[in-house]
Order: structure tokens, then C-alpha cells, then sequence
């Protein structure tokens, strides 16, 4: 079996400024991968163009076996996106978002409905079922989006931020969904800000500007950099990354 | 090779979805909604009021060059219309002209010298009626008492002669407003007016408001392809411009009594291409904005060709050659025809098959063209 996601030499450039510089991953099938690095070091950037989002500058990438900038129809089938902005209609209610979603993935008719009941269920929104979008607090759209991600039950999922403002409750549930897909075969790439999310990840990869500087397990990024804990490790990653610009 | 075959199956199904989506957000947007409705009413009832009710007694001078019993029972029977007050008698052109221009007159009615001669020889016998016609209710009224003097005298002079073709001719000379409008005249442009005004503007902020909120990203993402996710957005505007075309007609024919004298369904064909168009004109707007300011302001921008060039105010035929060439570009320009077309003369589509045409080929280039920059902007 191929990997999920590979990337060779994967590069994006805005203007002359590298957003994502030379980038080489591989990820086995069924991981929970972090993808971890300050503000701006280029995490969004990736997941953009491994969905086939932005074209990458240089390189290459193939994502649940199709290529990302060739054969980007095949791939959209087998992805699933939750963005940063999450993007959700504020006045559909949060059912309709979600069955529109599925549908395009023609995930639609009684089986459609079916499984967008079984979704709501898993993610404690069935009682909000009816409610606008826009009505609802951020951590909540926050599950819609994820619901709409994962509705039909993608291979691949990335999920960039999806625990910002969320509560500690909400996140804990958020990571329960997260390991049932994993479980289930489904690749997950997932940003976070969390430390705690980011040992709760199979492996982890640092982004720093643009370029990837650690990657493994959560123990073998510590140990690597003679840490105690992750957070440790991004705070004197990004401290040496600072010293070498001044 | 199986995949590619499901992939096409899904994307055909893909756009109902879409459509779907559209009606819920339309039905939830109650403004725009009712401005669906009441913008066509207000719209007929400024236009069309404000070139409406029956005027008579338009206040005429005579130039009678004649001085015939046939000439003075010409004007007499203009006179008896009711349409024509005669308000004096001028004795030159130069005259004429002066007393028109100074406004005590609306309207001048010239028998040349050979009237009654060319009456008596059986050769047509030419009268003319001028009119300022900036006033379009007043010209309206000459015109028709003219015609109606025209078509009665003859008999009452000759009543055998009846038969033939008409052997007065009016000629009426419209001045200031060379096109005539009226009512009826105005009722058909309205239509396209505001099909122009509401379509583009709704098609772009639709699609400018997905890309500001993060939706458009998401949409790109999903399996659905660009062509069939501008389409699927465009298809509620189509049924929403066809429901402001049917509230225009009615509405026009209830208060305006504006006449059908062609045939709907072509009137309804050629409509679906001109809201094609004007969505096409939308999209491409949405395609050049980045925020709905931005798409706000270059729909403003595109309407101003729309409202004065295309023939709906001023006539075309008056414009210099530059102004008419920027028409020409306007979608708006050939519906009207168009609908004057069919709802006033009566002309069949086949008679029409030059505005079909250039919108037919204005709709398909607006889309193509949306989609195609649509995808780099994607990218
Ligand atoms: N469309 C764009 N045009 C120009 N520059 C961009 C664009 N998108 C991203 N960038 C730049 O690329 C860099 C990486 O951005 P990116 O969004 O990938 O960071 P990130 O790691 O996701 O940050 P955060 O943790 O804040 O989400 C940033 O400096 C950003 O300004
Ligand atoms: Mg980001």
C-alpha cells in the first residue's frame, strides 16, 4: 500500500517570499498526523495545496494516490477539508449545511439522510439540528464543520485548527471523533496551537518559515531536542529560529 | 477509467444540490425577496404613471396653406377628435416654429397648397402634423386624433372613396422626442430594466458573498465542478427573472393596457437569453471582485450604459455614433427591440432573430468567459 499523503520537494511561493520551502513527508495510511509551527510558518499553505486548493510552485504531491495538481477531480472525492475559516452557509440551519455538503459528494437522498442523522448523533448536534448556523457560538460551528467534513467518510481528512475556541469538553470529544476515524482507516492531518493535541498525534512534524526541521513521534521529536515536553520544544525551536535571524 | 465515468455521472446530478441550496438561502433573505416584488410595481408606477393618462385638447396652431373648404374640413374633424385645441392659425413656418418653441402651442397641424387639388385628382393628399413630443402624453394624443382625422374625412368628403387606400396621409414629425414614448412604449423597457438592474447585481453579490465568507473555498474542494457550481447558482435567477418579467406584464396590462399583440412564449424565449446574459454579466463581475463594495460598484458601473444607451430613454437613433456603438454592447439595447417588437407590433421570432442571436452570443461569452477566469482566480 502507497502512502496517503507524499510530498517531494513540495514549494510554495508568494512574490518572493517561501511559504512553504522544499517540503518532504511521508504518511502511512490510517496516521494521525500533527502538523505543528508559529503563525505563519506555512501549515494552512500545505493543506491548501494538498487539496488541490493552490497550485504548488515546485514539487509534487499525491494524496490518497492522485496527484494534486493533475488529478484534482479524482482527489476532491476522497478528501475531506475543514479550513481554518471553516466554511459554513449562517443562514442554512446546521442539517442543511451538512446535507448540502454530503450531496455534493453525492452522499444524498434517504441514505444521504441517513448518514447526516448519524453524523449529528456522533457529534452531539442532533439537538441543534434545525438551528442557523449563524446563530450558533464558535465552538459549535466549529462541529458542524467537522461534521461536514466527514460526512462522507473520506479517506483523507484534513483539519486545520478545528479545536480553536473550542471548550476542553468539546475538544476532548473533538479527539474521541478523531481516533474512531483513524481507526477506521481514515488519514487525518490536523494544525493545532495545543501542545496537549499535539502529543495526542502518531506523529508530528514542525514547520518553522516554510521549511520542515522535526519529525516523528511526539516522544521522538522530545528526545531529539532534549526536551521534557512538546511544548518545550516549539518554544526553544522558535527561540533558535529567532536567533538565527538577529 | 471507472472512476472518470462516475466522476462525470455525479457532477451532471451535482448542480441540484446547488440549486437547492440557492432557493433555502433565497427564501430566508426576506428583503431581497420582497424587493423581488415591489421593486417591478414601484418601478411600473414611476415610469409608466409618469408618461400616463389620456390627454385631449393638446393645444394646436394651423398653417394652412390650402385655404380650401377641404382644407378648413380637415381641421375641423382634427378639431373634433377632441385630441386637438386649435389655439390660433400661424401664417408662415418661421411662425410655427417660434410658437411651438415658445410653448403656446404642442402641436401645429400644415395642409400644404395642393390638398384639396390632390384630393379632387385622386392622388394621396399629404398633411402634416407636427409635434413636440417632448411631452409624450400630449404627442401621443395628436397622433392619434391625426390618424383618426385622417381615416374619417376622407369618407365624409367622398363616401365612396372610403374603401381605398387611404388617400390622406399623415405624416406626423415629432419633435425633441423623436421615438414617441408613451406608456405602453415604456411598459416593454421596463422590463428589461429591471431584469439589467436586479440580475447582475443579485448574481454577483451571490457569488462575491460565498468567496468573502469562506464558502467559496470549501465549495472548491468538494467534487463539484466549476461549470455545474456557477450554474447551479444561476438557475433560482433564472425562475426569479422570469417571475419579474410575468409581475412586469401583468401589472402592465392591468394598469397600462399595454398591448400583446405578439407571442408570449417568443417574448418568454428571448427573455431566458437576455437573463442569461445579464447573469453572465454578473458572474464576470464576480470574477473581477474580490469584496461585495467592490462588486457593488462595478454592477453601478455597468448600469450606467444600460440605462442610457440602450434606447430605453433617449432613442438611439439620436445618439452620435460613439454613444450607439457602446449600446450596441448592452444586452438591454436588443431585448428592447426585442419586446417592443413582439408586444407592440406584433413581430414573430423569426422577425427577431438578430437580437436573439447577438444575446444568444452575449450570454454564451459573459459565461464562458466568468468560468474560465473563474478557475484561475480559484487556483
Ligand atoms: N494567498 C496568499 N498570498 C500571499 N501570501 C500568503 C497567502 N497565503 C498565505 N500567505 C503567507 O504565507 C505564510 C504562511 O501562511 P500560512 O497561512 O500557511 O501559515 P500558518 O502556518 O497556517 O499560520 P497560522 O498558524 O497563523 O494559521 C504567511 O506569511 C502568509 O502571510
Ligand atoms: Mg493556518
Amino acid at each position: 500500500m502507497t502512502d496517503a499523503i507524499s510530498t517531494q520537494s513540495l514549494t510554495r511561493r508568494f512574490g518572493t517570499y517561501m511559504a512553504v520551502d522544499k517540503l518532504d513527508l511521508q504518511i502511512p495510511r490510517g496516521q494521525v498526523f500533527g502538523l505543528l509551527g508559529p503563525n505563519g510558518s506555512g501549515k494552512t499553505t500545505t493543506i491548501r495545496m494538498l487539496c488541490g486548493l493552490l497550485a504548488p510552485t515546485s514539487g509534487a504531491a499525491s494524496v490518497a494516490g492522485f496527484d494534486v495538481l493533475h488529478d484534482t477531480d479524482a482527489l476532491r472525492l476522497h478528501i475531506g477539508y475543514m479550513s481554518q475559516r471553516f466554511g459554513l452557509y449562517p443562514d442554512l440551519t446546521v442539517r442543511e449545511n451538512l446535507r448540502f455538503y454530503a450531496s455534493l459528494y453525492g452522499v444524498s437522498g434517504s441514505t444521504g439522510a441517513a448518514r447526516c442523522d448519524a453524523v449529528l448523533h456522533e457529534l452531539g448536534l442532533i439537538e441543534r439540528a434545525s438551528q442557523l448556523v449563524g446563530q450558533l457560538s464558535g465552538g459549535w460551528k466549529q462541529r458542524v464543520a467537522l461534521a461536514c467534513a466527514t460526512a462522507h467518510k473520506p479517506p483523507v481528512l484534513f483539519l486545520d485548527e478545528p479545536t480553536a475556541g473550542v471548550d476542553p469538553a468539546a475538544r476532548r470529544r473533538f479527539w474521541q471523533t478523531i481516533y474512531t476515524l483513524a481507526e477506521c482507516g481514515t488519514t487525518v492531518i490536523v494544525t493545532t496551537h495545543y501542545m496537549d493535541e499535539a502529543e495526542r498525534c502518531q506523529r508530528i512534524a514542525f514547520l518553522s518559515r516554510g521549511r520542515l526541521i522535526a519529525i516523528g513521534t511526539p516522544d521522538e521529536v522530545t528526545r531529539e531536542f532534549g526536551q521534557e515536553t512538546i511544548e518545550d520544544v516549539f518554544i526553544s525551536l522558535q527561540r533558535r529560529d529567532e536567533g538565527v535571524l538577529t | 477509467m471507472r472512476s472518470q465515468s462516475l466522476l462525470r455521472r455525479i457532477d451532471g446530478a451535482l448542480i441540484w444540490p446547488m440549486v437547492r441550496k440557492e432557493f433555502l438561502q433565497i427564501r430566508r433573505d426576506r428583503l431581497t425577496l420582497a424587493m423581488l416584488i415591489v421593486i417591478p410595481a414601484m418601478y411600473l408606477v414611476l415610469f409608466g404613471y409618469a408618461v400616463q393618462s389620456e390627454v385631449r385638447h393638446v393645444p394646436t396652431v394651423v398653417y394652412d396653406e390650402s385655404h380650401t373648404p377641404e382644407s378648413r374640413h380637415l381641421v375641423e374633424t382634427m378639431a373634433q377628435t377632441q385630441n386637438f385645441a386649435i389655439v390660433g392659425v400661424v401664417r408662415s413656418r418661421q411662425e410655427l416654429a417660434t410658437t411651438i418653441q415658445l410653448g403656446r402651442a404642442r402641436a401645429a397641424i400644415v395642409v400644404p397648397p395642393d390638398f384639396a387639388r390632390s384630393l379632387k385628382t385622386g392622388h394621396v393628399a399629404h398633411v402634416q402634423v407636427i409635434i413636440d413630443a417632448a411631452d409624450p402624453m400630449q404627442s401621443a394624443a395628436a397622433l392619434s386624433g391625426a390618424r383618426l382625422a385622417a381615416l374619417v374625412l376622407p369618407a365624409k368628403l367622398d363616401p365612396a372613396s372610403a374603401r381605398h387606400t387611404p388617400v390622406i396621409d399623415v405624416s406626423v414629425r415629432p419633435w425633441y422626442n423623436p421615438a414617441l414614448r408613451s406608456s405602453t412604449y415604456i411598459v416593454p423597457g421596463i422590463c428589461g430594466l429591471l431584469l439589467t438592474l436586479s440580475l447582475g447585481v443579485i448574481m454577483a453579490m451571490a457569488i462575491v458573498k460565498e468567496r468573502e465568507e469562506g464558502t467559496l473555498e470549501q465549495l472548491i474542494v468538494t467534487p463539484i465542478s466549476k461549470t455545474s457550481m456557477l450554474l447551479g447558482k444561476m438557475i433560482p435567477f433564472v425562475l426569479i427573472g422570469y417571475i419579474q418579467l410575468t409581475n412586469v406584464l401583468i401589472l402592465g396590462k392591468l394598469f397600462f393596457n399595454v398591448p400583446f399583440r405578439g407571442s408570449l412564449l417568443a417574448l418568454y424565449a428571448i427573455a431566458g437569453v437576455f437573463i442569461a446574459a445579464n447573469l453572465g454579466v454578473g458572474l464576470l463581475i464576480s470574477a473581477l471582485s474580490q469584496t461585495q463594495n467592490q462588486a457593488q460598484q462595478l454592477a453601478t458601473l455597468m448600469l450606467i450604459p444600460s440605462m442610457l444607451l440602450s434606447g430605453f430613454v433617449f432613442p438611439r437613433e439620436a445618439m452620435p455614433v460613439a454613444a450607439q456603438w457602446v449600446g450596441a454592447l448592452v444586452p438591454l439595447t436588443y431585448f428592447l427591440d426585442a419586446t417592443r417588437g413582439i408586444l407592440l407590433r406584433g413581430a414573430s421570432f423569426q422577425a427577431l432573430w438578430r437580437d436573439v442571436l447577438v444575446l444568444s452570443l452575449m450570454a454564451a461569452g459573459t459565461l464562458a468567459l466568468s468560468i474560465n477566469r473563474f478557475s484561475k482566480t480559484a487556483s
